[in-house]
């Protein structure tokens, strides 16, 4: 009987947590814990501690910026602190999808466009024509000339600026050749605060569930406890290629009306993440056909669909998949997702992302609209970038040459670099790895020895998790063990990203296959 | 056939009850009216630059720069970016591990909270943890991972000021908490009688609701006040022996239109207070970049400082910002140059000073002008403007316009501000999106408008408000035969 298995380590945790505690300012160091001050008997103990917090936060778990990085972080202030303490020059954080943390360089258009749009004082100045490209400085104008005032540091409509949407929608009827409607895009800070917004207004209780796959990025299960609902897991395959079976949906979905649970919603991510795979249109038109069936919202993770790797798969939107087939707004609720942070952009720093919602009534649609408005609006300077990936240079623009070959070498470094992540792991004993044919994420499956389960059991450690810290204290390179994600009970995964840049690829490789062998040496059976 | 998915009667409760009239019913007729041809002044948010408020130069140059690195290599990059903000954008990419597209620690990059706890030690005197400061989204952002992180369930209580900032209902209505309001003191300048919040908390224990934490707006929105110190003082005894959280809103500290109250922080003062309260009081304080003489709202940048907050509590405060990975870079960064501003001596200082005191004494005097505006109408009554973006005026209505409110089926002050907006344009907000006491009335409109469009604004509102008054005042003197 599979079971969604979140693997952590209470005593694990706690060591570490406590390693976050006040830095040493004297006169905060007098701060209670709850633990240090004895309560007065005339006052009683704090209102806001461990025991009187939500417990929805106490439940959620975010593991992409959990307990390993905050090892991976000590070991790297050891390192600055004393150079040669460890058996590695550098931490490489392989733990999350931050191309530029990792050297990979932005599309200079768009950040020519970004900074006239920043300071369009200098849009008067003949010098700027010398320091920006033609097509930069006409492309701010534009954009400009769509914001009242030009004032990019006035709040904007709860939406987004009207005239970005329009860039926008214009960008999706282009990618999709089906319309798309300003009206329906919600421009976000990323695509996460997006999903934040549409689990709030789907879960009333814990009796609320929502699909998701397993393995999924953490994001999901973390906003589900958050906001009090039910995860209702539903499993990729991974003997082929993380394939998504209706009939596993199906299942789990029955199953959980059988517990009671209301199914709200499916969460699928394509490409995946952490898997990588990318649906096959069949597969795509299965889903919209069961999520109509079941009165299910499709909410549709797209936000890696320019990372697709491999020639025999395209990425297609799930609005595409359901218009082509005879599909409207009357037939299928779909939220899609987009970002500027994945892609061959990589701007996660810029806070920038969308989602579409259609086939929603006026009545929800008033409602997601007042709860945007709550926060007035996303940042500016995001919408803009949001509005400039959806709508690049094209061919016969100024820019046009440079912004392609930028393009074009990201992208095919990243096929090159999951290419030779994968064939690395696959070279590892006892591991096998999916090919990546999207996203940023190899997920190798180790299948590790009965020693090692007991070490890590002798340590109170989930065993992927013991791996990955191994591999952190012997090569200092971080990632995230697959109890994060969830993986099948008794498997055992973890992520690492494709980003560190090419020419530290080797050192990585074979680092890992020296770690392996002698974590196999010290364990195997 | 519609889907099933999610339909009104399947949509969470909590976020039906959700109200936030800063962008509702007015601002959506006055959008409405704009889009039909009608000339609209938008005084429904406090949002300086779309009402004309230039940004300041050096910032923009700043941003401008990391944005675009590839400039600082370019040899004519000196011909329109002075050496300073040169100097401090490659300062600021030196912070950051991949300039501004790459996420930053999810409390935001360390070099600029650093800088925050700088500013703050400047401001207050006393030491500030950089631990202990979280950048954020806009400080909205902030105000609501607090409040999740404290409402429970529909018993937790959380003590708002009315009129409150519509943010704070709405935040404790989507997280299923309750509001516990504690009424200003119109007639004395909208203080704080520290009486009054006795009696809110009393009740609302008598209603079996377990009150967390006391918000304070200071200075005030809408009403603009100031606390003094001795105010200060008796609202942090009062959550000492209470045992509330103090969550102090402190967006407008730059916005002070008074010389007798300057800004004190809830931080210092607690800490001029010395222990216990000082060390065991649990404080949040919030800013942001959207405000003060800045108006950077689209920018999206902001912060809390936890005080007194148990360590473990700060960690799933942490875990929780992680999930959503990081604050937006540029917004940071405008934070940083916020607090550690252009200092005497470098070559921006000049042109910095002389636009932010350009602004800040500009937004004094149409203070005054707005007030005096309002006062000069017979049946308004207008608090003077001692600090933030507002003007808050009480507007008395009578029976006739109430009359008429009722069959037209609005609250009387929405009637009245729909009224006002469709003659004159002019997009404020009813006074019942705040807060007020019951039959009494009011409008909330910035003090943004450009100062020389102020003496026609307020012409305008006042020959409205005549006209209203002469439509549906009751002539008792006036008899006919």
């Amino acid at each position: 009987m599979r079971r969604f298995v979140v693997g952590r380590t209470k005593s694990l945790v706690n060591r570490y947590q406590r390693s976050r505690v006040l830095s040493s300012t004297p006169l905060l160091l007098d701060s209670p814990s709850s633990m240090a001050a004895p309560p007065s008997s005339s006052h009683p103990s704090p209102p806001v501690t461990l025991e009187t917090i939500n417990p929805k936060v106490l439940k959620c778990e975010y593991a992409v910026r959990g307990v390993i990085v905050t090892l991976a972080e000590r070991l790297q202030h050891e390192l600055q602190a004393n150079p040669g303490s460890h058996p590695f020059d550098e931490i490489l954080y392989c733990n999350i999808g931050n191309p530029q943390s990792l050297c990979q360089q932005p599309i200079t258009f768009f950040r020519e466009v970004l900074a006239l749009c920043d300071h369009p004082a200098i849009l008067d100045r003949s010098e700027t024509q010398g320091l920006f490209s033609a097509d930069a400085i006409e492309r701010a104008w534009q954009i400009l000339d769509q914001i009242p005032g030009r004032a990019t540091g006035a709040y904007s409509h709860s939406q987004g600026i009207k005239g970005l949407r329009d860039t926008i929608a214009a960008g999706i009827e282009a990618r999709d050749d089906f319309p798309a409607d300003p009206n329906d895009i919600f421009l976000t800070d990323g695509a996460s605060p997006a999903v934040h917004m549409m689990m709030q207004l789907l879960i009333r209780s814990e009796q609320d569930g929502i699909l998701c796959p397993i393995p999924q990025y953490p994001l999901y299960s973390a906003s589900i406890a958050l906001h009090g609902g039910t995860l209702v897991p539903y499993y990729l395959d991974e003997a082929t290629g993380w394939g998504l079976e209706i009939s596993e949906l199906k299942e789990q979905l029955e199953a959980a009306k059988s517990k009671g649970i209301t199914v709200r919603a499916l969460v699928v991510i394509n490409p995946g993440n952490p898997t990588g795979q990318v649906l096959s249109e069949d597969n795509q038109r299965e889903i919209v056909e069961f999520c109509k069936k079941e009165g299910l919202v499709l909410l549709a993770d797209e936000v890696y669909q320019e990372n697709v790797y491999v020639p025999d798969k395209k990425f297609h939107s799930f609005k595409k998949i359901s218009r082509s087939m005879g599909y409207g707004g009357d037939d299928i609720s779909l939220v899609s997702f987009q970002s500027v942070s994945k892609g061959y952009y990589g701007e996660c720093g810029k806070r920038g992302g969308y989602m579409e919602v259609t086939g929603f009534s006026a009545d929800i649609r008033e409602q997601i609209y007042k709860v945007a408005s709550v926060n007035l609006c996303s940042n500016i300077s995001g919408q803009i970038l949001a509005s400039l990936v959806m709508n690049p240079p094209k061919v016969g623009d100024e820019s046009y040459e440079s912004y392609a070959a930028e393009k074009d070498g990201i992208l095919s470094s990243l096929a090159k670099r999951a290419k030779t992540l994968e064939e690395a792991f696959n070279h590892l004993e006892g591991v096998t790895c999916n090919k990546a044919e999207g996203a940023m994420y190899l997920f190798p499956r180790i299948h590790l020895p009965q020693k090692a389960i007991e070490a890590a059991e002798a340590t109170n450690t989930a065993p992927d998790a013991f791996y990955a810290h191994r591999l952190l204290h012997a090569t200092g390179i971080v990632v995230v063990p697959g109890s994060g994600f969830g993986q099948v009970l008794g498997t055992w995964h973890f992520r690492c990203t494709i980003l560190p840049q090419e020419d530290k690829i080797p050192a990585i490789v074979s680092r890992l296959m020296d770690f392996h062998k002698g974590f196999m040496d010290e364990f195997r059976d | 056939m519609s889907p099933k998915g999610l339909d009104y009667e399947t949509l969470n409760e909590n976020v039906k009850k959700v109200q936030y009239a800063v962008r509702g019913e007015l601002y959506l007729r006055a959008s409405e009216l704009q889009k039909e041809g009608k000339k609209i002044i938008f005084t429904n948010v406090g949002n300086p630059h779309a009402l004309g408020q230039k940004p300041l130069t050096f910032p923009r140059q700043v941003v401008a720069l990391c944005q675009a690195p590839f400039l600082l290599d370019d040899p004519n990059v000196g011909l329109i970016f002075p050496a300073d903000a040169i100097a401090r954008a490659k300062h600021y990419l030196t912070l950051t591990t991949g300039g501004l597209g790459a996420y930053s620690d999810s409390r935001g990059l360390p070099g600029v909270r650093k800088e925050v706890a700088e500013f703050i030690e400047r401001r207050d005197g006393y030491p500030s943890d950089p631990e202990l400061i979280f950048l954020t989204d806009g400080a909205s952002k902030g105000v609501m991972q607090i409040l999740n992180t404290i409402i429970r369930g529909e018993r937790d209580g959380i003590l708002v000021p009315v009129p409150q900032y519509p943010l704070y209902s709405a935040t404790i209505s989507l997280f299923g908490g309750s509001l516990v309001p504690y009424y200003l003191e119109e007639t004395a300048n909208w203080g704080l009688d520290v009486n009054n919040l006795r009696q809110s908390v009393a009740q609302a224990r008598s209603r079996g609701i377990t009150v967390r934490a006391m918000v304070i707006i200071n200075p005030g929105n809408p009403t603009g006040q100031c606390l003094s110190e001795a105010n200060l003082k008796e609202i942090l005894r009062f959550c000492y022996h209470e045992n509330l959280v103090l969550l102090g809103d402190e967006v407008y500290q730059q916005n002070i239109y008074q010389d007798e109250r300057p800004f004190l922080s809830a931080r210092k003062v607690m800490l001029d207070m010395g222990p216990p309260i000082s060390r065991e009081l649990q404080l949040v304080s919030f800013h942001t970049v959207s405000k003060g003489y800045w108006g950077e709202c689209g920018q999206r940048g902001g912060y809390f400082e936890m005080t007194n907050i148990p360590p473990q509590t700060v960690d799933e405060i942490y875990k929780v910002a992680s999930i959503s990975l990081s604050p937006n870079v540029p917004g940071q960064i405008f934070l940083g140059l916020m607090v550690n501003p252009p200092k005497p001596g470098d070559i921006s200082y000049l042109k910095f000073v002389t636009e932010s005191k350009g602004i800040l004494e500009s937004l004094r005097r149409r203070a005054q002008i707005m007030t005096d505006g309002f006062n000069s109408c017979r049946n308004v009554v207008c608090n003077f403007t001692e600090g933030a973006m507002y003007s808050f005026p009480q507007i008395r209505l009578p029976p006739k316009a109430m009359e008429a409110a009722r069959r037209a089926g609005k609250v009387p002050d929405v009637f009245y501000c729909l009224k006002l907006l469709e003659a004159t344009g002019i997009s404020t907000v009813p006074g019942s999106g705040f807060g007020q006491k019951e039959g009494v009335f009011h409008l909330r409109t910035t003090i943004l408008p450009a100062e020389e469009d102020m003496p026609a604004i307020m012409a305008s509102f006042k020959k409205f408000n005549d006209e209203f008054m002469e439509q549906y005042e009751d002539h008792r003197g006036y008899s006919r035969m």
